[in-house]
């Protein structure tokens, strides 16, 4: 190796160690802020774990659509599919290990990833949202006619997980189900922060910012784009296991529009591609959906309107995507 | 010798209109051919059709010997057909070392790893540096390339294109809408391709095509018209007509 060649790669190395560290803050921020809201809100632990499991639907709506800039208002059907896999395997098939549901709804998730992504990489743009906007709702129909299996309108009922590793009771307070959910949030995050910085996650920013390029290096984006699908249907599959077992019911609600469209606003809320302002937008925007409805019941839903109005308008780059350009314009200013 | 790269008796109408009509050319590994033509000669259809992007109605493209006419535009580049771009298609938001990291990658089959960084894949990182080092952008190359130069871009998707390792390289203007003062960083760059490329290279500047080329193919109206040295070509009575007559309208329209 040269001299010149060893310089660019510690100078690589350096920029590498930064984003080292930086995982590891993201992580000591993730567990940090789960003390804060644990110590804060010891009696709406279930507030916390719902949004952990919605964080987790956002962050795999990002690898999609922040990474891959494929446009969808569907995503909650990998969450749904995800929830209703790891329900209807304890209430039908008696799988009631924690851990076991989990595997179901990452295994379900990552399924619905697969047929959505067959179907929604068909197209591109407009023809792509539409397609998945059909998609949510055809999942949706779909589960609400296969009641028998998913309690159709009335949800599913009955799930009753296990003691977590034979040992943790999932308790009236929510504790058990809380920790569980953000040791999930953590691991995900970590595998997440791998991957994206991997060449597969370089390979798909590249095909988010010219597909035809990437094709002219002898790659395939399409094949680049179903595995990505199938990793955030695993991803979505995650949180709606972790929604099923700390609930112990799921309803149709986890397969909606609404939850599709607000999972959509919450990325671009904090800011598309990038893993941390994904966690930002979940965080600012369920908190802001509580505060509101709690303080005006019949308006909050204009306030988180024109929440979003103000971001998009005045920090299009999402929360954590300004902040984030700030401190870095900051951090090169000489001082 | 034996041909790397042949296309046969290519043709290709649009509605009434024969664009690509009867082209058959052959290629040897280290020949420099410079293709040229007026506007709307088929040029753009030609590579079109070479790279796998349109379907011919009828011959044969073959690479090493082999028929390719029924691969993929992914598969010909896989096999060592590798084109550079008319206007830049570079990722800005990306860095030049990443997208011949990426191009490395990529022709090594490692593109779809999901774990390391290739920062800390120092044979990865060797070949970058020495191959933006030759085309004199290693000081760039962790700069966003939105951050750089036009000429140097140009230069990048020249990078990009031999990190492929390519047996037959197509170059689409490699030096369109480069100022002046850039041009001979960029002929430079030409000069040193590896001896045993096949370089076909679409111009339209003729002092570029004269200094690159040993071997000038002249396209007009879908049929090769000249096929030779570049001091014959000026001296071809068809080939100063077909850019007499399109020189003529050019001025007719202005």
């Amino acid at each position: 190796m040269t001299m010149a060649t060893m310089n660019d790669t510690l100078a690589g190395a350096r920029g590498k160690g930064r984003k080292f560290g930086r995982d590891l803050a993201g992580l000591a921020v993730i567990l940090g802020l789960a003390v804060v809201g644990y110590l804060l809100f010891p009696n709406n632990l279930a507030l916390l774990t719902r949004i952990t499991a919605i964080a987790l639907l956002v962050l795999s709506l990002d690898l999609v659509t922040g990474y891959c800039g494929v446009a969808t208002l569907g995503h909650a059907a990998l969450f749904g599919t995800g929830a209703y896999a790891s329900g209807i395997a304890a209430v039908h098939f008696g799988i009631t290990d924690p851990l076991l549901m989990l595997a179901c709804g990452i295994l379900g998730g990552a399924l619905a990833g697969l047929v959505c992504g067959v179907v929604i990489l068909r197209a591109h743009g407009l023809p792509q949202l539409v397609l998945s906007i059909a998609l949510i709702h055809l999942f949706h129909e779909f589960a609400n006619k296969a009641s028998s299996w998913t309690g159709g309108s009335d949800g599913l009922a009955g799930i009753a997980p296990d003691p977590l590793l034979g040992h943790f009771e999932f308790d009236l307070w929510g504790r058990t189900a809380y920790v569980f959910g953000i040791v999930l949030l953590a691991v995900v995050f970590t595998i997440l922060r791998l991957i994206v910085r991997s060449p597969f996650g370089m390979l798909c920013r590249g095909i988010k910012e010219d597909p035809v390029r990437i094709r002219a290096m002898g790659a395939s984006p399409k094949l680049a784009l179903m595995k990505m699908y199938v990793i955030s249907g695993a991803v979505a599959g995650t949180g709606g296991a972790l929604n099923a077992i700390s609930t112990q019911v799921v309803g149709l609600d986890s397969l909606s529009f609404t939850l599709s469209a607000e999972s959509l606003v919450m990325v671009v809320l904090g800011g598309t591609g990038s893993l941390f302002g994904a966690l930002t937008g979940t965080i600012v925007f369920m908190f802001f959906e509580d505060l509101v409805s709690a303080a005006n019941p019949f308006h909050w839903l204009t306030m988180v309107g024109a929440l979003l109005i103000a971001v998009v308008l005045f920090a299009p780059k999402g929360l954590y995507g300004t902040l984030a350009g700030l401190a870095s314009r900051w951090r090169r200013t000489p001082r | 010798m034996s041909a790397i790269f042949e296309v046969r008796n290519l043709k290709r109408a649009f509605g009434g209109l024969a664009v690509t009509n009867d082209v058959s050319l052959a290629m040897a590994p280290g020949d420099r051919v410079a293709l040229i033509g007026p506007n709307g000669a088929g040029k753009t259809t030609f590579v079109d059709i070479v790279t796998g992007n349109l379907a011919p109605d009828s011959g044969d493209v073959l690479l090493g010997g082999e028929s390719v006419t029924r691969t993929d535009a992914i598969g010909r580049v896989r096999r060592g057909l590798v084109r550079s771009f008319q206007v830049t298609r570079l990722f800005q938001e990306m860095t030049p070392a990443e997208h011949v990291a990426l191009a490395i990658l990529q022709r090594d089959g490692e593109a779809g790893r999901m774990f390391g960084h290739f920062l800390m894949m120092p044979k990865v990182m060797a070949e970058v540096g020495e191959l933006l080092g030759k085309l004199g952008l290693r000081e760039l190359m962790h700069r966003r390339v939105a951050e750089i130069a036009y000429g140097q871009q140009r230069l990048l998707e020249i990078a990009v294109a031999l990190a492929l390792k390519p047996k037959v390289l197509l170059l689409d203007e490699p030096a369109a809408g480069v100022p002046q003062s850039d041009t001979g960083r960029i002929e430079q760059a030409l000069a040193d391709l590896p001896a045993d490329l096949a370089v076909l290279m679409i111009e339209h500047d003729m002092d570029l095509v004269f200094r690159f080329a040993k071997r000038v193919i002249v396209l007009a109206a879908g049929t090769i018209i000249f096929d030779g040295s570049p001091s014959d070509v000026t001296k071809d009575p068809r080939v100063r007509e077909a850019y007499l007559g399109s020189y003529a309208n050019a001025g007719h329209a202005a």
